[in-house]
């Protein structure tokens, strides 16, 4: 593991060895995601495929985290367990101070509603519901009143700049108003993390810079977001990025650390 | 997620998908309608039985002593038969001491009928109508209001003077457009003076109620009916209230067992006819028919069932990406349960909904074009919901309960 620099964004390494070196022990509430030797296999008909091998992260309040790495580097297992949609086969997994690696399913289900924010590839909104609709989702199963829901999705999408969307259908909306409406979605229920598979892989790249200078603003207010990507110049937008292969953690870097090695301009420096 | 959001959901999903929906619904929506037409066509047959029927023929707490029965409503086997014939007519000789035995206030008539010719010197050729010999409270028993005119009086009848009341019907057609007060019949070439047309008593299954001649049993017209004028066809036996109906049958049932010499293991040779053994067959093969109203539809719910649980089953495949998008922003496995079940739900609830709406109307047609009678039974319809909310959930359960078993990640990757 290339570990080079003492501070990266707003957590320095030694801090992030002492919490990850403490199994079993609670982290304290800066850290909103810890894992601790996370491993996780299938089997594929009687062959074992060890997806993770072991993985130790710990990501602090605040933070801008890209996680990159090439197929089959366990990046999408990461990234599922990370959102809580998957338990690992070892390992412990602290998210905003709760030790979700052992909950039920429907614990699972209420940490999703609570603490997590989706943003995919995709979009994945609901093609039947208007944006308003599909904003208010995350409050229905948190059983939130109907007026109140409508309010806290009307704000969520303002805040994205969708003021005048509030009753269109997916298919009447680009695909970067689209994944406006999926962010506003993703944060109507003020989670602890933002969580993004690939946000940008199905947008052209002016669009991608758009949803980019979204995520910022949010970073900016303090919301810590989690970027799941395979582009360079998108991870370089995060403060901090977090390379996987072969199902472990290869590289842990500031970004412009990362974007002198490959070679590209570090996005807002110029 | 509330129930009340999942309805909310249902109807929405629904709304999108019209065309899809109704062919859904279709299966329901048919066996519900069958269902309510089948069951208002039994009640409504029932009622007529009861109140049309045999409530016409039989006045209110009332029995007639006959010799045997003459409402016979449903199969009556050989044997039975046999043996009806084998019983000794009911004579004149009869009447008086089962009248005197009768308790206090118990009204009486009896009487004698049969198709006979009538003729008028106005209508021509001579008319088949049904003449009724009668005495006693005949008119009062019968509640048969004049018209015009009057009923027999007690001494016309006691003296069996050559007086008639006739129905509207008969009035019609011996004297057509023309007042029959005062004119005259003839029957077996007999005149006989009108005195009174009857008020219309309507008619059943086509049969007309108003075709009829009321003439003194004491007078000749009661030739006309039987070779043997000493043969009385029935004594009508009229309670003052419906308590009184049981007591009233033991006096008239001793006084002719013990005309008849029976002894106490022998059965009546004689009959006591009420509205209850007159329906009593009806009432059991009614039983029957409302199954079979019940069960033959059951086979069209079979078939919606089935329509129902793979219209879901596709439905849950088609948005399982919509499942695991559901999931990962917080849906537990009884969310999305009750999501799918409530949405099948929904659609057999308004299935037969729809069905019963259909089966009403078709009842109603039924009824109107038809001389088939119908009225709707109103638990009927709370069963044609219910089988239908039945319906869908159960045809709901697998499909939901697949819905709820996908693994997130899975329907999440699935486009």
């Amino acid at each position: 593991m290339t570990d080079t620099l003492d501070e990266i964004g707003l957590s320095t390494t030694g801090e992030r060895r002492a919490v990850v070196n403490a199994p079993g022990t609670a982290p304290s509430k800066d850290w909103v995601i810890v894992t601790r030797n996370l491993q996780r296999q299938y089997d594929m008909g009687g062959e074992i495929v060890r997806a993770l091998r072991g993985v130790d992260i710990a990501i602090r309040r605040n933070e801008y985290v890209a996680i990159m790495g090439p197929s089959g580097s366990g990046k999408s297992t990461f990234m599922n367990l990370i959102g809580c949609l998957d338990t690992p086969n070892a390992g412990e997994y602290w998210l905003n101070g709760l030790l979700v690696s052992s909950m039920s399913d429907d614990a699972l289900a209420r940490v999703r509603n609570k603490e997590i924010g989706f943003v995919f590839q995709t979009f994945n909104l609901l093609p039947r519901a208007t944006a308003l609709q599909n904003v208010e989702l995350p409050l229905v199963y948190a059983g939130v009143s109907s007026s109140e829901r409508q309010e806290r999705a009307r704000a969520a999408l303002d805040a994205v700049q969708l003021g005048g969307r509030h009753h269109h259908r997916p298919n009447e909306l680009s695909g970067g108003q689209r994944q406006r409406v999926a962010i506003a979605r993703a944060l109507v229920n003020r989670p602890s993390i933002l969580l993004a598979d690939e946000p940008t892989g199905n947008l052209d790249s002016q669009t991608s810079e758009e949803i980019m200078r979204v995520f910022e603003g949010l970073a900016t207010q303090g919301q810590t977001v989690v970027m799941v990507t395979h582009e360079p110049d998108i991870a370089a937008h995060a403060k901090r990025i977090v390379v996987l292969r072969d199902g472990v953690l290869s590289s842990d870097e500031r970004r412009d650390q990362f974007a002198a090695k490959l070679g590209i301009d570090v996005p807002g420096t110029h | 997620m509330p129930v009340f959001e999942a309805i909310k959901l249902a109807l929405q999903t629904l709304r999108t998908q019209k065309l899809k929906s109704a062919f859904t619904l279709l299966g329901v929506c048919i066996g519900v309608m069958f269902l309510i037409t089948v069951v208002s066509i039994v009640e409504g047959m029932g009622r007529y039985m009861k109140d049309d029927l045999v409530g016409k023929l039989i006045p209110l707490n009332s029995f007639e002593l006959r010799s045997r029965p003459n409402i016979n409503i449903g199969e009556v086997d050989r044997s039975v038969w046999a043996e009806y014939r084998k019983r000794p007519p009911l004579e004149i000789g009869d009447i008086e001491p089962v009248r005197a035995a009768l308790p206090e206030g118990v009204k009486t008539a009896l009487y004698s009928n049969g198709q006979v010719d009538v003729s008028s010197a106005e209508s021509g050729k001579p008319r088949r109508m049904q003449v009724n010999a009668v005495d006693g409270d005949y008119f009062d028993i019968k509640k048969l209001a004049m018209k015009e005119g009057r009923p027999l009086s007690p001494q016309e009848m006691l003296r069996g003077e050559k007086v008639v009341v006739i129905g509207i019907d008969a009035a019609d057609r011996l004297f057509p457009s023309l007042n029959a007060i005062g004119r005259e019949v003839k029957m077996g070439g007999i005149p006989y003076q009108v005195v009174g047309v009857a008020e219309p008593q309507g008619s059943v299954l086509g049969m007309s109620f108003d075709n009829f001649i009321v003439a003194p049993w004491r007078s000749q017209a009661r030739r006309l009916l039987s070779s043997r004028p000493n043969i009385v066809d029935g004594l009508i036996i009229q309670s003052q209230n419906e308590a009184g109906i049981p007591d009233a049958m033991e006096s008239a049932r001793a006084v002719m067992r013990v005309r008849r010499h029976l002894r106490p293991a022998q059965k009546d040779n004689f009959a006591l006819q009420s509205s209850e053994s007159a329906l009593a067959f009806w009432n059991k093969i009614q039983g029957y028919l409302v199954l079979a109203g019940i069960a033959l539809p059951a086979i069209g719910l079979v078939v919606g069932a089935i329509v129902i649980m793979n219209i879901m089953l596709v439905a849950v495949s088609q948005r399982t990406s919509e499942i695991g998008v559901r999931k990962a922003l917080g849906a537990k496995r009884r969310d999305i349960l009750t999501q799918f079940l409530v949405e099948s739900s929904v659609l057999g609830i308004l299935g037969s909904a729809i069905g019963v709406a259909l089966g009403i109307g078709l009842a109603q047609v039924i009824a109107l074009t038809t001389p088939l009678p119908a009225a709707v039974a109103p638990w009927s319809i709370f069963l044609g919901i219910a089988i239908g909310a039945g319906v869908g959930i159960i045809s709901g359960v697998y499909p939901a309960s697949r819905a709820s078993l996908l693994d997130p990640i899975a329907a999440l990757r699935q486009e």
